[in-house]
């Protein structure tokens, strides 16, 4: 160890210039960029959100695929796009809420509120850096129900539509996670949450069966559920069929979803200091 | 009036629990402020106003002439800070941390790299650079700690023990570096819990102790205050501990006070009492295992200033810690 000066000239900007209009998204990216080499050091922690999809669509199509469809074959095509929903939402609440707990404990989070960035980037960070999780969950997804005999019956771009609105849908519910990860700051209630609240939004719907089949009061809840319209626009998308009014439901409540949970979040993360 | 930082009257509580109850610190520019005192005393809590990371209850803080909590964008342009809580990421490796610490002070890329590589080099890291931190020593990881609140090259530099858990060894290439700091005109806040740190580095020490001073003093100025240095002998034999008594009793012409454990201790009052010591031994023809000169504990410190054992206010305030 050498003791030689650690004080060459001040390289900081003066200290009455305030943060360039653009800093939140340059730091966001900076410290995306972290948690795309943490994900990448780490890959075990996408599991998760690759294995439960994968899980679904394999018992879906072959437990129940025979005796809702009467053939697996058929049945694939009925459930895949709602699986494709299931996989980026799940994916969205599986990790980020998890990763800033960690964060916020370790103390990762103070050496970054201690400097001068804007308050709500290391939050920014991680939700962008997550965000690679999406494509690579829909890229396994998608290979394997190819193997398993899926077809998209529209045209491709269609399906990328249909991966892009899913992706969205997931990441802006994805704040939820992100919300409950700050408010609460505890890993095991944001596992609790991020695994018990997919189980009313996703399963609520037409997912794994036309809602007809089902008792009123869950008929009643699948109507309402903003779900029902991300996966009537997937099935829309991939297969045909009616498209622009469940598109626009999904962006409307992606968005709701975007535009309260994101502040919110983001407020409750500076009223900690 | 030049104060780096100076903060007064400042409160904190968590709930029922109060934390800080009133305490001022300061320290001029370009000097080392210690502020000693055992765990829960308010050390962190005090740290981490001043660093921008809680708000106080009541006080009034400013670092830079710029209050903390109006202030406080501004007041981390000025402010480097190193302490267990703010950590670097386990994941990164040594490199990869300061890297993004300098993107995130706005460094060109390039800057940032080099800026990395002279950090790690000035504290003896440029091998372990490429290695994660996960993988690193407790040592290493402490001058990580210290690398990491220096990227900025901040005027102020508050640092949350950051000897604490590390080798004799290392302890004193830390200090090299923090006196640095210090000699190229930054500003030094350091806690400790250690008396013998606070005396190596500090231009002047607060005590603190339950949220509150209970001395301030240059160094110099607190060893007095609380009985100067002691003088520890431990004969070879056991048996041979009435001689050595008599032999330092004849120096110092007064009764030893302490004798446990096989050793005695004695204050030692004048700059010559500890080699008259020495000399004394030998005429008697005492054996010595161990013959030292100390600083008050800061077990010591706490009984001279409070009345109460130190011992005792350790154990009680560390739950709170």
């Amino acid at each position: 160890m050498t003791t030689t000066s650690t004080r060459a000239p001040a390289v900081r900007r003066p200290a009455g210039a305030e943060p360039r209009p653009w800093s939140l998204l340059r730091h966001g990216l900076a410290l995306a960029g972290r948690s795309i080499t943490k994900t990448r050091r780490n890959p075990g922690v996408l599991l998760d959100a690759l294995i439960m999809p994968v899980i679904f669509l394999l018992m879906f199509v072959y437990l129940f695929g025979g005796a809702v469809s009467g053939s697996s074959q058929e049945y694939l095509q009925y459930v895949f796009p709602g699986v494709l929903v299931l996989t980026t939402i799940l994916t969205g609440q599986l990790s980020t809420g998890l990763s800033i707990v960690m964060d916020m404990k370790k103390g990762v989070f103070d050496r970054f509120r201690s400097m001068p960035i804007a308050r709500s980037a290391p939050l920014l960070g991680s939700v962008l850096g997550d965000a690679v999780r999406y494509p690579l969950a829909v890229a396994v997804l998608f290979g394997l129900a190819y193997v398993l005999g899926f077809r998209v019956e529209t045209d491709w771009v269609s399906a990328l539509g249909a991966v892009a609105l899913a992706i969205g849908f997931g990441f802006s519910l994805s704040w939820l996670t992100v919300l409950v990860a700050v408010l609460l700051r505890d890993e095991n209630m944001v596992s609790t949450v991020a695994f018990l609240l997919p189980f009313p939004l996703v399963f609520g719907t037409s997912m794994a069966a036309p809602a007809e089949t089902m008792p009123g009061w869950l008929q009643a809840w699948a109507e309402i559920n903003p779900v029902s319209h991300a996966i009537d626009a997937s099935r829309g998308l991939l297969l045909g069929g009616p498209v622009a009014e469940p598109v626009l439901m999904t962006l409307l409540w992606g968005g709701i979803a975007l535009v309260v949970l994101a502040p919110l979040a983001a407020l409750a993360f500076r009223r900690r200091m | 009036m030049s104060y780096a930082f100076e903060a007064e009257g400042l409160v904190k509580r968590y709930g029922r629990t109060t934390a800080l109850a009133g305490i001022s610190l300061h320290a001029r520019r370009g000097t080392v402020l210690g502020v000693l005192g055992p765990n829960g005393a308010g050390k962190t809590t005090a740290i981490q106003i001043l660093a921008t990371l809680l708000k106080p209850d009541a006080g009034r803080v400013t670092v830079g002439g710029l209050d903390v909590v109006h202030d406080a964008a501004r007041v981390r342009r000025l402010v480097g800070l190193t302490g267990q809580y703010a950590t670097v990421d386990e994941d990164l490796t040594g490199a990869e941390n300061l890297v993004l610490l300098g993107r995130l002070l706005d460094l060109p890329r390039a800057a940032a790299r080099s800026r990395a590589t002279a950090l790690l080099a000035q504290l003896g890291l440029a091998d372990a650079g490429r290695l994660r931190v996960s993988a690193y020593s407790g040592g290493m990881r402490r001058r990580l700690d210290l690398a990491a609140g220096l990227v900025g090259r901040p005027e102020i530099v508050f640092l949350d023990e950051p000897t604490t858990g590390l080798d004799p060894g290392k302890r004193e290439d830390l200090w090299a570096t923090i006196r640095a700091l210090a000699d190229d005109g930054a500003t030094v806040l350091l806690t400790t819990q250690y008396l013998e740190e606070a005396d190596a580095l500090a231009d002047e020490i607060t005590v603190i102790d339950r949220g509150q001073v209970i001395a301030h003093d240059t160094p110099a100025g607190l060893k007095q205050l609380v009985g100067g240095r002691t003088i520890v002998v431990r004969p070879s034999d056991p048996a041979l501990l009435g001689a050595a008594a008599r032999a330092v009793e004849r120096v110092t012409g007064r009764p030893v006070e302490h004798r446990h454990g096989g050793a005695l201790t004695t204050p030692a009052e004048s700059a010559h009492a500890f080699p008259d010591v020495v000399r004394a031994l030998e005429t008697d023809g005492v054996d010595v295992a161990e013959l030292a000169l100390r600083l008050p504990s800061l077990d010591e410190v706490f009984f001279s200033l409070t009345g109460v054992t130190g011992s005792a206010s350790v154990t009680e305030t560390r739950e709170t810690a």
